[in-house]
């Protein structure tokens, strides 16, 4: 009988905020895409959890697209970062403020 | 034979189009031949359809044409059409014979006006739109014309429109006007909505059904209509100042015919007078006040148009006196006859004022019986007749009004009599003042006052002194003698037919036999159920008829002593009748002047803060909105997902509400 | 707590251990200073939470977890961290939003408190699976998921493949350089970037070909397949310090 999955969606809830808090409060872009990562991550968890709760192969199916896309997405955004970014030493997502009303 | 009655407006309506369209190109005196004729055979034509009339049983003598449905909505149907019927008829005869007369009269008159196409158009059009009064079938048809003659009396009220005191003259008419017509309009609906109709003969057949406060509403209602029209308390003040419209258009709106629509209108209604007693009463009281006040002024006028003027106000009193009574047939009667020496006297002073070089000062006149004999000679039947001096026609038909109206109510008979003998007094001293003692406008111009205005003469009530018209007068313009001197045929021949009708129109309805009666007799079957009725026995019908003769020879002989050599008595013209007992002065002070001012503050305060402000202040209220708004877009991508990340708890906690639940 | 009790040893120990390694991983990536750090921390979190997909029957994923996420996208992050500087650190203590970090504390946990409020419900039990059994008996889980991806979801998978080739494509895009006034193609992206970027200081003007523009000859002209930021190349490159 293994751990119910109850448990694993606090888990994938507290790995999904500690990831939006991270978001929201550093600045460095690099370590913002990756709290990015670590919210997808909490939401794979979900889904295998479904997956297994619900018994229904859906979910990892899932899993196994947000994995693709997520590493599609890596590799688009870590581009543009370094087109951004690439003259600017020391840059931070706060300095990127060109759409202020 | 009755069916040509349709032809009756046509003809003035179709000279009216004529004369729209080619009337430049007619001219003078083309144009005013045409719109001559134009009546002249509408005239013909009346006296067709009166004979096809009068050939009938009198039991049949209404004859209704429809020309087609005018309009239908739910239970409201309107047709235009016409009534034939002996009221309709009368009205009809004397409009267009008058009207004819005096087309004919404006061709001399207003020879030398710049726009005398023009006039003659709206002259067709009146009496166009004054037949469609008389003769409509249904009370929107009578509106129709009632509307017309108003629209047509404004034209030609301001027809030398680029003075301003004839723009604002017709301006003040039409206002007056149409505060009566409010009143029109409502009684219309409050008929519609008791009767279900709004065509005459139906209407007077449903009247059993409708209460007595709604008869007499409406009777109130239309009496205001008709108070607005025929200038009485206390929509009368636009009378006098319509005078600066041209002689011939005083002669025909402002005495003959558009101001006794009202009469006509009391005289159709008379079934629901009859049966709104007090209604009727009120409209008695105010009948003969007017008409007392409307004396008491023209005593002490000097402006010869505007002595007429308040003669017409005080004439009109007594019919709708006469009215209200219940005398309809004298109210009639009365309307006939004066029709015919009112228009006389107009167009005397006309004359007058055609050969004086446009002077309107009586008392820059005088001694021109010599000069011009006929228009004196006429000018002196038309005085006897409205004072009602015997056997002269004025007599006849006041003769019957005061008699009717002692019946009703002593005291309205003595004010009927003061107003009688004031009546004879100011036309006579008109005539006076005019015709006879010595030429003092000679006088002035010797004196070297070139431009023939009276030296330290009284100032005419409410007017600039000496109102100058662009019509030249025969007189001579420059500096230098004037000559009066007779007017042309075309002038004098209509002064001699209505001459001659005033001193004979008594012969319609003489009281001696009930053979005599004629117009008693004709008028039956409209108003005969609801004739008010009081027998008198011949003995006191007599002495009331010698009465009424004392009275119109006590007021002549005052004329006539007191205006014999004399051209100026302060004491018999006071200022407070001068100035018309300050009635118009108050209405300029206490309702002009409030709405001038009420316009300047709405312009300033409700247009400019009120409205604009609102208008601005959204748009204002937007800029500052944005403004405040434009801080949330602060640049930042951490802010942005903050307000992601706001959003996604707002959903959930809503989620968890709804799941808890 | 009850339940978990109800479970077996070994499973609750293991995500007992398992769920601690994601959370402390979590927590390192957010709270580290060097984005180094941040990205091996986040290495640890993948590692925890792959093995708790092999505890929830999911063994494949767990592979391809391992594999691709921490195996490839963390070299990635790697990759760029060390190209675009990494000795810099950014000043944690300082927030130039006072606002923005009590907010995104309290939405954070009010979000979390809500999910796991959320999250203790009734699992509804013997329906019948839409895309197919987790678990069928003597199946592995790489056959049930080959076979749920290949058949059920082939749309998806087809258009996810367009989707890595469009990426790729543009990646190749961003990641050039731009196009010089005498009209030499630029050359390989990375190398030269690298050769051309902050590394290199005075020199940078000599290298024309290289950096693409001359300061000098930057400003007059619109750059195509530049950037926003192009602009500021003249002026960083000034104020790049003679190293």
């Amino acid at each position: 009988m293994s751990v119910p999955g109850d448990f694993y969606l606090t888990l994938s809830a507290v790995l999904f905020t500690i990831g939006a808090i991270g978001l929201l409060v550093r600045r460095n872009v690099l370590v913002m895409f990756m709290c990015v990562e670590l919210m997808l991550n909490a939401a794979n968890l979900a889904f295998v959890t479904f997956a297994r709760e619900l018994d229904d192969v859906g979910g990892q199916t899932a899993v196994f697209f947000v994995l693709v896309v997520a590493a599609a997405e890596v590799v688009v955004g870590l581009g543009i970062i370094v087109a951004i970014f690439r003259r600017r030493v020391g840059a931070t997502a706060d300095d990127i403020h060109v759409l202020k009303g | 034979m009755l069916h040509v009655a349709f032809l009756i407006p046509l003809f003035p309506l179709a000279g009216y189009g004529i004369l729209t369209l080619a009337g430049r190109r007619l001219g003078n005196p083309l144009a005013g031949w045409l719109a001559t004729a134009m009546v002249g055979a509408s005239f013909v034509v009346t006296l067709v359809v009166f004979a096809g009339l009068f050939g009938r049983a009198p039991a049949h003598r209404s004859f209704q044409q429809t020309w087609w449905t005018w309009f239908s909505v739910d239970r409201l149907h309107v047709t235009a059409g016409i009534l034939v019927d002996p009221l309709s008829m009368t009205m009809a005869l004397f409009v267009t014979g008058v009207s004819t007369l005096i087309h004919l009269y404006s061709i001399g008159y207003m020879e030398h006006d710049p726009q005398f196409p023009k006039f003659f158009l709206y002259l067709n059009l009146f009496v166009a739109a004054m037949l469609l009064l008389v003769l409509g079938g249904n009370l929107l048809m009578t509106f129709l014309g009632w509307e017309g003659v108003g629209v047509c009396s404004y034209f030609l009220i301001s027809f030398w429109f680029d003075r301003p005191s004839a723009a604002s003259a017709g301006k003040k008419a039409m206002i007056f006007n149409r505060i009566g017509d409010a009143g029109f309009l409502v009684a219309m609906f409050l008929v519609f909505e008791r009767t279900g109709s709004l065509q005459y003969t139906t209407v007077f057949s449903r009247l059993g059904h409708v209460g007595t406060p709604s008869l007499t509403a409406s009777a109130l209602l239309l009496f205001l209509g008709a108070a607005g029209k025929s200038a009485q308390l206390p929509l009368y003040p636009w009378l006098a100042d319509a005078m600066e419209g041209p002689t011939p258009v005083s002669a025909l709106i402002h005495a003959a015919t558009m101001v006794t629509a009202g009469v006509y209108l009391m005289c159709r209604i008379n079934p629901i007078l009859f049966r709104a007693p007090d209604a009727a009463h009120t409209i008695a009281i105010i009948g003969g006040i007017t008409a007392f006040l409307g004396a008491t002024i023209a005593c002490a006028q000097t402006d010869i148009k505007k002595i007429l003027a308040y003669s017409t106000i005080s004439q009109l009193g007594y019919m709708f006196l006469a009215a209200g009574v219940g005398a309809y047939v004298a109210a009639i009667f009365l309307m006939l006859t004066h029709a015919f020496y009112k228009a006389l006297l107009f167009l005397g002073a006309g004359s007058v004022i055609h050969a004086m070089n446009d002077e309107q000062n009586t008392k820059a006149m005088g001694g021109l019986r010599a000069l011009m004999p006929i228009t004196a000679g006429t000018f002196l039947v038309a005085w006897l007749s409205i004072g009602g001096v015997p056997p002269f026609s004025g007599f006849w038909s006041k003769g019957d009004v005061l008699l009717n109206t002692y019946g009703y109510s002593p005291v309205l008979y003595a004010l009927g009599a003061l107003t009688a003998v004031l009546t004879a007094y100011y036309i006579g001293r008109c005539y006076m003042l005019v015709f006879t003692g010595n030429a003092r406008w000679a006088e002035a111009r010797a004196s070297g006052d070139g431009h023939g205005h009276v030296v330290g003469g009284p100032v005419p009530a409410g007017e600039d002194a000496a109102s100058v018209s662009p019509t030249a007068g025969h007189g001579e313009r420059e500096h230098g003698a004037l000559h009066p001197h007779e007017p042309s045929w075309v002038m004098t021949l209509p002064l001699l037919v209505l001459g001659v009708a005033s001193a004979l129109g008594g012969l319609i309805n003489l009281p001696f036999h009930p053979t005599l009666v004629f117009l008693e007799r004709w008028l039956d079957p409209v108003v005969g159920k609801t004739l008010f009725n009081h027998h008198f026995s011949a003995a006191s019908e007599i002495g009331f008829a010698c009465i009424d003769g004392v009275l119109a020879v006590v007021g002549v002989a005052l004329a006539v002593t007191l205006w014999r050599a004399v051209a100026d008595r302060p004491a018999v013209e006071p200022t407070f009748l001068q100035r018309a007992w300050y009635i118009d002065f108050g209405y300029d002070r206490l309702l002009a002047r409030t709405s001038t001012r009420f316009a300047a503050f709405t312009s300033a305060v409700v247009e400019r803060k009120v409205i604009d402000g609102a208008v601005n202040g959204v748009a204002a209220a937007f800029r500052r909105g944005g403004g405040v708004l434009r801080r949330v877009q602060t640049g930042y991508v951490r802010n942005y997902a903050l307000g992601v990340m706001l959003g996604l708890v707002v959903l959930l906690a809503y989620v968890v509400s709804r799941s808890v639940s | 707590m009850h339940l978990l009790l109800a479970a077996t040893v070994p499973d609750a120990l293991t995500f007992a251990v398992a769920a601690a390694i994601s959370v402390i991983g979590a927590l390192g990536v957010v709270l580290s200073r060097n984005p180094v750090h941040s990205a091996l921390m986040l290495i640890m979190t993948l590692f925890g939470v792959a093995v708790l997909f092999v505890e929830e029957n999911a063994q494949f994923l767990a592979a391809v977890q391992v594999i691709v996420y921490a195996g490839a996208i963390v070299v990635l992050f790697l990759f760029v961290i060390m190209l675009l500087g990494v000795d810099r650190s950014e000043a944690l203590a300082s927030e130039p939003m006072p606002a923005q970090r009590w907010l995104a504390l309290v939405l954070g946990i009010l979000g979390c408190a809500e999910v796991i409020l959320l999250a203790r419900g009734k699992w509804p039990v013997g329906a019948h699976s839409v895309s197919g059994v987790a678990n069928p008996p003597h199946t592995a889980n790489v056959t049930v998921l080959g076979r749920s991806v290949f058949t059920t979801y082939l749309l998806p998978f087809e258009i996810t493949s367009a989707l890595l080739v469009i990426a790729v494509i543009g990646a190749v895009v961003l990641a050039r350089r731009p196009r010089g006034p005498e009209g030499e193609a630029p050359a390989s992206g990375t190398g030269s970037e690298q050769a051309a970027g902050e590394g290199g200081g005075a020199g940078a003007p000599e290298r024309g070909a290289g950096a693409g523009l001359a300061p000098a000859e930057l400003a007059p002209q619109p750059e195509p397949g530049g950037t926003v930021l192009e602009e500021e190349e003249r002026v960083s490159v000034a104020q790049r310090p003679d190293q």
